[in-house]
């Protein structure tokens, strides 16, 4: 699917101590990132975090109380959004219902004064580029959604924009197009090589595509990282519990080290300094085995194809969920007494709820 | 033969649609057909198109309807310079303004013409000293005079198009405020548009309290001087008004029609298994 787009790299987009608040709301407060050339950098976040502000202050559809954003060596702070020079794609559908498909995506050269000749050429590859190159004359209500969001990054990226913002572009597509899409995004982004910053609250979504993971929360980044560390290593317990499954495991901390479940653990960076916190334990790092006097009692087992996920009931009432693989998970059934073990050797402890 | 129960309901609903239709009908037809009779009418008999062709020859009347067709098109072109720019702009940055907005376009339809034209008197004095006092100058009445159809007209409109969305996504390809209105908000919301455009043409068309007591010879004015002294004449002007009028919602009725289906006719559905 090679086709002759022009090969660029990246710039640098720099944003510096931007804050803006909405009455009483500070939807962003204080935010510093920087996104290197030709990187994709997803910012997470749930609802109201302020993940979708940073991106429409760098859009320049909204300006900030305070802070600077620079793209390259250019402080593009306030200046209007028709002069930013940036590729955008929205969340709901933005096509223009008026024009075809191929008009749409030559819309902004045609703004640049580009010949004819020139801009049906580029949208045209375009379109190839997102794989729609027989829909050229279709309007918008002809197309599906995943369709309708292929052309608006066509749309974005015919202009050659010197930053691709993705505004939640998937959310509103089912899951089985979300994910195709979500990955031709990448390969797009990669293959032009623009510098990308995408916004979404679908953690899977944020890890599969993104070079960098910005995990927000109240207006602030709280841990930016790539996506294996933000799993593996997560610098805080709102990180640890926003990004994949996670359990809350009862344990006491003292002197760096953890008592959860019988077992003694180091203490992660981060973690509660001493005293009764719960322990931050992912699903695949509990090991559960029948066994007779067992702790635990197992309420469900779900085969979920490659992996069997199980879930148990522990004396103090508490539900843990673990995962099994093929043999051990298939001599377990509902209502066994089981142990539960960690299998990891540290551990992060948050604050008790 | 016995009818079912189901085909009797349908029956009597049939019946009385074309009751309903017919009573309508003459309802309507009668007084433009004796318009048009009594119009044509020659005293001792006869069929005559001397007061139709008065609509052409008689000058007072001539200078009449050309004066409420351009102050039809001026209204027009006031209102949407008016309201498309600031309807388009109350939706994106200052939604909270926009119950007032909606209050102040609607606020003429609560007052009687006769109200306003009294309350607006000693203003035209002021515009006539300005501007002259060429009837043209009816504009500005007019254009408050149609606000509340064109606007609930336009409203309608732009609901049906995600105007937010549209405009940060032609703002982002490099479109200044005035290629958003122009190149991307006017062609998707034309037919709400031309509804403005022609329920405006229609109610200038038939203005007559502004236009008499502001002391301005508008169609309706003349018509009714005319009809003191070549009532068949006026009863002409009147109808072809009418028909005019008529005329126009036909076309708005047809021209929404295509519009809906215009991408339908042009190309084929998508075709499934295309899923992106």
């Amino acid at each position: 699917m090679a086709t002759a787009v022009t090969e660029r790299t990246g710039l640098e987009v720099r944003l510096e101590g931007l804050s803006r608040h909405f009455g009483d709301v500070r939807a962003l407060d204080n935010l510093d990132l920087t996104l290197h050339p030709g990187e994709l950098v997803a910012l997470l976040g749930p609802s109201g975090c302020g993940k979708t502000t940073a991106l429409r202050l760098v859009a320049g559809l909204d300006e900030p109380d305070a802070g600077r954003i620079l793209v390259g060596d250019r402080d593009v702070t306030h200046m209007p959004a028709n002069k930013r020079d940036m590729g955008m794609v929205f969340q709901s559908y933005s096509l223009f219902p008026h024009l075809t498909t191929q008009e749409n995506v030559a819309f902004g050269l045609k703004l640049r004064g580009t010949d004819r000749g020139a801009r049906e050429k580029r949208a045209k590859e375009m379109l190839e580029l997102v794989g729609l190159g027989h829909q050229a004359n279709r309007y918008a209500n002809q197309l599906s959604g995943g369709q309708q969001q292929r052309v608006a990054l066509a749309r974005a990226l015919a202009i050659e924009p010197s930053v691709l913002l993705l505004d939640e572009p998937l959310s509103a597509l089912d899951a089985k197009v979300r994910a195709q899409l979500r990955d031709e995004i990448r390969r797009v982004q990669l293959e032009v090589g623009t510098t990308a910053l995408f916004v979404t609250h679908d953690q899977e979504e944020a890890l599969a595509v993104a070079d960098r993971v910005g995990v927000m929360n109240k207006g602030k980044i709280e841990q930016l990282a790539e996506p294996e560390t933000l799993y593996n290593q997560p610098a805080s317990h709102f990180v640890a519990e926003f990004v994949g499954l996670m359990n809350r495991v009862p344990c006491h901390v003292a002197d760096g080290r953890v008592e959860v479940l019988g077992a003694t653990l180091g203490a992660r960076e981060g973690s509660l300094p001493s005293g009764p916190g719960d322990a931050l334990v992912r699903p695949e790092q509990l090991e559960v085995a029948a066994a007779e006097g067992g702790s635990g009692r197992v309420i469900t087992v779900s085969f979920l194809g490659s992996i069997t996920r199980v879930r148990v009931r522990m004396p103090n009432g508490s539900e843990l969920l673990a995962q099994a693989s093929g043999a051990e998970a298939a001599r377990l059934a509902a209502d066994q007494v089981v142990t539960v073990s960690i299998t990891a050797a540290d551990v992060l402890v948050a604050p008790a709820d | 033969m016995s009818r079912t129960p189901r085909q009797q309901r349908a029956r009597r609903l049939r019946t009385f649609r074309i009751t309903v239709f017919v009573a309508l009908g003459l309802f309507f037809l009668v007084p433009l057909i004796s318009m048009a009779e009594y119009s044509t009418r020659v005293n001792g008999g006869g069929r005559s198109g001397a007061a139709w062709a008065a609509l052409v020859t008689d000058p007072d009347l001539r200078s009449g309807i050309l004066t409420s067709l351009e102050l039809a098109v001026l209204t027009v072109v006031g209102m949407i310079v008016l309201l498309v720019p600031t309807m388009v702009w109350v939706r994106l940055r200052v939604p909270k303004a926009a119950r007032t907005i909606e209050f102040l376009c609607l606020l003429p339809l609560t007052i009687p013409a006769l109200v306003i034209v009294v309350g607006i008197a000693p203003v035209y004095a002021w515009v006539t000293y300005f501007l002259g006092n060429s009837a043209l100058t009816l504009t500005f009445a007019y254009v408050v005079l149609v606000l509340p159809y064109s606007f609930r007209a336009l409203d309608a409109g732009l609901s049906g198009i995600d105007v937010q969305t549209l405009s940060d996504a032609a703002r982002s390809l490099g479109a200044g405020w005035f290629t958003v209105i122009a190149r991307v908000i006017v062609p998707n919301i034309a037919s709400a548009l031309l509804s403005a455009a022609f329920i405006s043409v229609a109610l200038v068309l038939g203005e007559y309290t502004f236009a008499s007591l502001l002391d301005f010879q508008n169609m309706q004015v003349v018509i009714d001087y005319l009809g003191k002294s070549n009532s068949q004449a006026s009863v002409a002007a009147s109808l072809a008004a009418l028909i005019f009028g008529f005329l126009l919602l036909l076309l708005l009725t047809l021209v929404g029609r295509r519009r809906r289906g215009e991408p339908a006719v042009l190309a084929p559905t998508p075709q499934p298994g295309q899923e992106g």
